[in-house]
């Protein structure tokens, strides 16, 4: 037998049920949010409201189960695993369920953000006892049925069984069920109008499986996209096209800045293809002034020029026609400006506290020796594969938009300020997306296309060039840190981090990720440059290159204490356990356990001729992460070989996406803190597409290998994790392959004039 | 605007446009074929490539004028049903993440492996070099290609 978990759960909260009107049960529930207590469920499969509910199960008469979920699947594989939690708790057979793309209409739609890794673990405790929830509809149906009771019966992969044997299967008993549960919660309803006040009503429970009893969590699921993928299928939103779309070319200021004064377009309005040459940005600018858009900011202060065409071709051609003149709205910045900026700052004394445990000035001020670093970043673009793009139709009535943004609800609002119109009147629908990485939490390229459609009132689909993209895009801030350590008798004594950003700082819980907690005199000051230049979210906000510079300078400390940097990490752990600061959010246990991992795993104590290790361990975005980096030297020049990787993400529910997650974030990681390099000079990007913008490419690619810690805590996400370690890995590594320390991303470039390198 | 016959994925289409238009463009836009993929635009990342007489080439620099009388293949019609030695080895192995880059991957995938069946490990990376990933699922492309190439051996 196997057994279950007991858990507390009030399924009015966030759940409801209904029977559809052509047949089969409908199950909405909500992950972020209780449900309204009036909120009606449907009863017919085309009109599905995701404000009330952010997904709905459907189990039909033939026992197919379907899960309609706006939630939006940027590469991350939620559209599997989300699924995946339901069909177990649910015991149905995998190849029963169908995922199926929500609509969303917009109104008061709660987050449905895909972005932060979050989703899995906001989920996790709903859809389990969601699918649990409708096998136990379904059984006490089947018993009703037989007229024994429930307790008797079981429901194993789509099939109720009794005492006797007799089966019965899901879909057999779906209408029942509704109706049983109709009938069950009225009378609940009944029950707690009936409670004197101050009475609490029983506490409903529900039986959820043991994690060691899982059949389909934790087995290899593959992509339920693929087959659409691998043929060339629709899907994303550069393939979504409307009955008399016409396309949008959007000339943007050249240079951050940059306001536009005037424009000539005789040249393209009479080229073959196009249809209209417009203005837009009154309407943003206008928000602006009142301070409605927020990071827009930067892009709003200038109108700009649309080349409206008949396909993309002739748009992208006639938009290069257009003789535009620029003004300077701001000065024009570049990045050997913010260098010295971000020098200075790091000089000065303008800092915000974000975190301060103990006395460091005293540590340092009685320390043997104060070793002290500085470590550079520069600005990064997302460079999605698939560049930004939205489809709009703006009619008197309604707003249409399709495409892929992971901000839907903002993204709605924000066009309903700007074209002054009523959100009830917006239906935003999500496609795949090419990539987020950060990029598409912004929602300009969805107010673009509005603002065209609403002007040429006809369907449009606004989309960037890699050109457009590169260059008028959100980045990650360029960033410096400063960090410095004390040492007195071999130890660590005080730790002070500086960090200086152009556009923004770090926030939030990151000043409290490792070593903070380990070190009894710690403190993180920030100070930032305000500039012209949009920046934002990139794929592991901040960690992404904080992680390479503290790991890197643990292991610098270290080499200069004479320690081994595996167990110098191993005993400052140590002295985090059992904290009773709560702002620690990370396990000293379990980054333990993964930098051990990554040590056996990889070989580290037993290196390899010729194979240089680095290694490091980092906890964010919730996962506990190691990495060990292997270098070898080819003709003078550092190679990566292999990347081991070790990872709690607590229980794993779909290893063939979540092995693809902690690969490609790896790899990232090597890449951009190899060849990620992009500025500014003039206010104008130093790289438009990649024939001057390097991405790591098939033969720079080092194979990754992963290694799951084993264990049964809730599963946190994966899309972001194992990105920042990688950089720290290499630069470790490469310190040993080469002798250079790298200060300084990426290291490619800044590490070419070194004469090992010769 | 003149009109041009091109013969994509074995029947021929005629379409009305300007001459620089590029394949790329014409496929997606006009001929309604939209899973070869716009990535650079100027050669660089793979996303947009097919098929000319069984080389792997970019769409998005090819303008339709030069294509007279050449059989051009696209993702759509590499295989009826998704069939093809290279897309089984997509799906047996998971390759993708978001997905876009990987109509491209595979075209290049199944165009290399016709002149090198069988490929080493090193000759398999140098020929996916010219296809970006920005997901970065290289280690199963290659994986995929080597697994299609037995696939296609056996
Ligand atoms: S779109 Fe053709 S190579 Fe990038
Ligand atoms: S799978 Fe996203 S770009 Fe390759």
């Amino acid at each position: 037998m196997s057994s279950t978990i007991q858990t507390k759960f009030s399924r009015r909260s966030f759940l409801r049920t209904s029977s559809l009107a052509s047949g089969g049960m409908l199950i909405g529930f909500n992950f972020f949010t209780a449900c309204k207590d009036t909120v009606k469920m449907p009863v017919d499969i085309s009109k599905l409201d995701y404000n009330d509910f952010n997904a709905f199960i459907k189990i039909s008469k033939e026992g197919m189960v379907t899960l309609f979920s706006p939630n939006p699947e940027i590469g991350q594989g939620v559209k599997t695993s989300m699924p995946m939690i339901i069909a177990e708790e649910l015991d149905v057979a995998w190849e029963n369920v169908n995922v199926v793309q929500g609509i969303l209409d917009t109104q008061n739609y709660v987050r449905q953000v895909a972005g932060g890794s979050q989703s899995i673990r906001f989920g996790w405790d709903a859809l389990r006892q969601t699918g649990a929830f409708a096998r136990q509809m379904l059984v006490n149906a089947a018993a009703a049925k037989w007229g024994v009771d429930a307790s008797e019966c079981t429901a194993k992969q789509g099939v109720i069984t009794n005492a006797k044997g007799e089966t019965l299967g899901y879909g057999d008993v779906v209408d029942e069920a509704a109706a049983l549960e109709a009938e069950r919660a009225a009378k609940r309803k009944a029950l707690i109008e009936s409670l004197a006040e101050g009475e609490q009503p029983p506490a409903e429970t529900i039986e959820l499986k043991d994690p060691k009893d899982y059949t389909l969590i934790g087995t290899d699921v593959g992509n339920v996209d693929i087959d659409k993928i691998i043929t060339g299928k629709p899907l994303f939103g550069l393939d979504y096209k409307a009955e008399g779309m016409v396309y949008a070319s959007v000339l943007r200021p050249p240079a951050f800045g940059q306001v536009l004064e005037s424009y000539d377009d005789t040249e393209a309005k009479a080229m073959p293809g196009v249809i209209d040459v417009i203005k837009i940005g009154e309407k943003a600018k206008a928000m602006l002034e009142k301070e409605q858009i927020d990071w827009t900011a930067k892009l709003a202060p200038s109108e700009k020029v649309v080349v409206i065409a008949e396909n993309s071709w002739a748009a992208i051609k006639a938009k290069k026609t257009i003789k535009a003149l620029w003004s300077d709205g701001s000065p024009l910045e570049s990045t050997k400006a913010h260098d010295k900026i971000l020098m200075d700052l790091l000089d000065g004394k303008d800092f915000t506290n974000l975190r301060k445990d103990g006395d460091v000035k005293k540590a340092f001020k009685q320390a043997d020796k104060v070793v002290e670093r500085t470590y550079e970043s520069p600005f990064l673009p997302h460079n999605c594969m698939e560049p930004m793009n939205f489809y709009a139709n703006v009619t008197d009535s309604k707003i249409h938009l399709v495409g892929p943004v992971q901000t839907p609800a903002s993204a709605a609002s924000t066009v309903a300020n700007l074209l002054g119109r009523d959100e009830k009147d917006i239906r935003l629908e999500m496609t795949r997306m090419g990539g987020g990485f950060g990029r598409r939490l912004y929602g300009d390229f969805v107010y673009e296309a509005a603002e065209i459609s609403d002007k040429i009132r006809r369907p449009v689909k606004m989309f960037s060039t890699r050109e457009d993209d590169m260059t008028t895009g959100v980045y990650r801030p360029a960033i410096k840190y400063r960090i410095a350590a004390s040492i007195k008798d071999g130890e660590i004594t005080g730790y002070h981090l500086k960090e200086a950003a152009v556009g923004g700082n770090m926030y939030g819980l990151i000043p409290n990720f490792f070593p903070a907690g380990a070190l009894d005199n710690y403190q993180v000051d920030v100070a930032k440059y305000d500039s012209n230049i949009t920046t934002g979210a990139w794929r592991a906000p901040y960690t992404n290159f904080l992680s390479y510079a503290e790991q890197s300078f643990l292991d610098e400390l270290a080499e200069d204490m004479g320690k081994d940097p595996v167990q110098m990490r191993l005993d400052m752990l140590e002295k985090v356990k059992g904290t009773t600061d709560d702002r620690i959010q990370y396990s000293a246990e379990r980054l333990q356990d993964v930098l051990k991992l990554a040590v056996e795993k990889s070989g580290y104590r037993t290196p390899k001729d010729g194979v240089f290790q680095g290694v490091c361990a980092y906890y964010c975005h919730n996962t506990h992460v190691a990495e060990v980096a292997d270098v070898v030297m080819k003709n003078n020049r550092p190679v990566i070989q292999k990347i081991t990787v070790a990872v709690d993400c607590g229980i794993v529910i779909n290893p063939l996406g979540a092995k693809n997650q902690i690969e490609g974030g790896a790899i990232d990681g090597v890449g951009h803190s190899m060849y990620g390099d992009f500025g500014f000079e003039n206010g104008m990007p130093t790289a438009n597409n990649y024939d001057k913008y390097r991405l790591i490419r098939m033969n720079e690619t080092p194979i990754v290998e992963t290694h799951f810690v084993k264990n049964t805590l809730s599963p946190t996400g994966l899309g972001e994790p194992t990105l920042p370690p990688a950089g720290a890995a290499v630069a470790i590594a490469m310190k040993k392959a080469t002798g250079n320390r790298m200060y300084k991303q990426p290291f490619a470039t800044n590490m070419a004039s070194k004469p090992i390198l010769g | 605007m003149p009109t041009y016959n091109l013969k994509i994925n074995g029947s021929s289409q005629s379409i009305e446009a300007a001459e620089d238009t590029p394949l790329l463009w014409a496929l997606r836009d006009q001929l309604d074929m939209v899973g070869t993929k716009f990535g650079c635009g100027i050669g660089q990342c793979g996303a947009c490539t097919v098929h000319v007489d069984g080389n792997a080439t970019r769409s998005c620099q090819l303008q339709i004028s030069q294509l007279d009388g050449k059989e051009i293949t696209t993702i759509e019609g590499l295989s009826e049903d998704g069939s093809h030695p290279v897309q089984e080895a997509w799906k047996a192995i998971d390759v993708p993440q978001c997905g876009y880059c990987q109509a491209g991957q595979i075209m290049t995938a199944s165009a290399f492996l016709e002149k090198n069946p069988n490929p080493s490990r090193e000759e398999i990376r140098n020929a996916m070099t010219g296809n970006i990933c920005r997901c970065a699922s290289y280690n199963r492309i290659e994986n995929a290609v080597a697994k299609a190439a037995e696939k296609k051996m056996a």
